[in-house]
């Protein structure tokens, strides 16, 4: 993130608009008191902090505040990876997550789907978990047939759903694909769809991608997939779970895309690159105001904390 | 109930109904627009009761928390009858069982029968006097997961992680002069490569001796350990910085859904 002019200021080169300004004196002038408040080693009520959080984070979603992002090296690989492969490659796409993980994995699902499309790569999806079955039909719903009309099912791309079954899925499926999934989620055998001619496992594959958060999930797609088959893993994660991720890379996966801030990074180069996405929503991206703004908020927090605490311990001593 | 509570009660009650309605005709081109309206106005209500504990611990906060942990179970147990007993159990055992479910037949396999007996001895755990069976395939699950995982997470996390490990300390090392002259900050520059995989030697080294009980933390060897506390606390540091990142992603999910979707403040 490029922050050349001090935050306040930020939105300047966004669509910042009256509501933005106000509202960021508001928590400007709000932070300001506080911090007076610390000073006087008053101890301040959690729920203004709360407060604070709430208007942080509302601010930007009502009044967009919008900034450049830059892919970090652990994003940028995986879109490369993806850039790289040859047109007519196998990717798959595996929705391993639920609701509740949606806000952060759904924009990275999205932007690497469009990715692999609009690079004519053949795309497989599925999910580990039943919850993912219906978030993937909602995306394919979504974007398939407004963005890539002219794509087939069976044979620019193909859902295989959900089996229940976890890790033992993926012990299957790096050996026999079709043993856990016999058809697809039209019921039509996987011996009759084009996309699978010549894919018999994982091995087969040129890429897997999978987003979620949770288990069965990254780890274990690198564990029981990536590792033991030799295929080439990336990972969209949720926040919580992509510091476990980090010591996989580069060598045990091709690229991590961590949390939100992952997701805006892989879209700002999918926009650069491919421009026409840039209509079609970029949410990662958007996020980032809300984000922004409640971190500084929270570092505010952190501060004024610290402030109280050794002007206390100064009191303390005088006395 | 008190009467601030009856008064509270009759308000929320009075403002769903509101928003069912206005929402209802907000969705008047769906085909179902009413209870569309429900769903949106009852998701609503129901994020903004989670969010009420914020403010102190109340029955609607209670309430919430109650119908989510009990849908969950209701969701998963309705899932795993007709995914795993529906379409993987019933096929294998009879066909015209698997006709009568509206579930694509397979090849019978009659070993089938052995998990379904595991499974039933598992829900001997209901009875007091018989809980003991349940022990057997407990054991038997806990001994088949950690046997499968076994070769996975040696290669995975203790092989191929210690390989990881040997990193080259001067990347692309061409001497003193040229590493000065072409010095560089970038990402894929050499310093900040040789930086990097200094770290992670370092790191590790001191991390590891940090948790070496066998000898007294004292002289250099006390040293290494206080580094590796620090860079413990800094990857615990890093961690907690992508935790508070998850979690205003999904305020930011919710917030977004309340002001788009219930009350259609942005598009």
């Amino acid at each position: 993130m490029i922050f050349d002019v001090p935050l306040l200021l930020l939105a300047a080169g966004s669509e910042a608009t009256a509501g933005t300004y106000v509202s960021l004196l508001v928590i400007g002038l709000g932070l300001l008191a506080l911090l007076y408040v610390s000073i006087k080693a008053i101890e301040v009520d959690r729920r203004v902090i709360f407060l604070f959080i709430f208007l942080s984070v509302s601010v930007p979603i009502l009044f967009p505040i919008t900034f450049e992002e830059q892919a970090t090296p652990v994003v940028k690989r995986a879109f490369d990876h993806i850039e790289n492969l040859p047109e007519g490659s196998r990717v798959l796409l595996s929705f391993d997550f639920d609701p509740a993980m949606a806000p952060e994995v759904q924009p990275m699902a999205d932007a690497i789907m469009r990715h692999a499309l609009a690079k004519n790569h053949k795309v497989i999806f599925m999910s580990l978990w039943a919850t993912g079955q219906g978030l993937l039909d909602q995306t394919m719903r979504r974007i398939l047939p407004v963005e890539f009309p002219d794509k087939i099912d069976g044979r620019d791309y193909v859902s295989v759903g959900y089996t229940a079954g976890n890790e033992g899925v993926l012990n299957v499926i790096v050996s026999d694909f079709k043993k856990m999934f016999p058809s697809d989620v039209n019921s039509v055998p996987l011996d009759s769809i084009e996309i699978f001619e010549g894919v018999s496992s994982c091995r087969d594959l040129d890429l897997v991608v999978t987003f979620g958060g949770g288990k069965p999930g990254a780890k274990e797609w690198v564990l029981f997939v990536g590792d033991r088959a030799s295929v080439p893993v990336a990972v969209g994660v949720a926040a919580v779970v992509a510091p476990q991720m980090y010591p996989y890379f580069p060598d045990q996966v091709v690229g991590i895309l961590g949390g939100i801030k992952g997701a805006a990074e892989y879209e700002s180069e999918l926009i650069k690159q491919y421009p026409q996405f840039a209509e079609r929503g970029t949410p990662g991206l958007v996020m980032m105001g809300p984000q922004t703004l409640a971190h500084v908020v929270i570092i505010a927090f952190i501060v004024f904390g610290n402030v109280a605490y050794f002007v206390g311990r100064r009191r303390e001593m005088k006395r | 109930m008190k009467r601030s509570s009856i008064v509270i009660l009759s308000a929320v009650v009075v403002l769903f109904l509101v928003s069912w309605i206005l929402k209802g005709a907000s969705f008047s081109g769906d085909d179902n627009p009413y209870l569309r309206g429900f769903l949106t106005t009852a998701a609503a209500f129901l994020t903004l009761a989670v969010f009420s504990f914020l403010y102190q611990d109340n029955p609607f906060y209670k309430f919430a928390e109650h119908l989510f942990v009990g849908v969950s179970a209701a969701y998963w147990m309705v899932l795993g009858f007709w995914q795993t007993l529906v379409r993987n159990l019933i096929p294998r055992l009879s066909s015209d069982l698997a006709a009568w479910f509206e579930t694509p037949s397979k090849d019978i396999s009659l070993w089938y029968i052995i998990p379904v007996i595991f499974g039933l001895l598992l829900l001997m755990r209901l009875s007091k006097s018989a809980g003991w069976i349940s022990r057997w395939p407990l054991a038997l699950i806990i001994g088949y997961t950690a046997g499968i995982n076994f070769v996975g997470y040696m290669r995975s996390d203790f092989v191929n992680q210690i390989a990881a490990t040997f990193v080259p300390l001067l990347v692309n090392w061409q001497g003193t002069g040229a590493f000065f002259s072409d010095f560089s900050l970038a990402i894929d520059g050499q310093f900040v490569m040789m930086l990097s995989n200094w770290v992670i030697f370092v790191g590790v080294m001191c991390g590891l001796i940090y948790f070496f009980f066998s000898k007294e933390h004292t002289g250099l060897f006390g040293s290494a350990s206080r580094v590796g506390i620090w860079i413990l606390m800094i990857t615990f540091g890093a961690s907690f910085g992508y935790t508070v990142m998850g979690r205003i992603s999904l305020l930011v999910g919710r917030l977004t859904f309340l002001f788009r979707d219930w009350l259609e403040l942005i598009g």
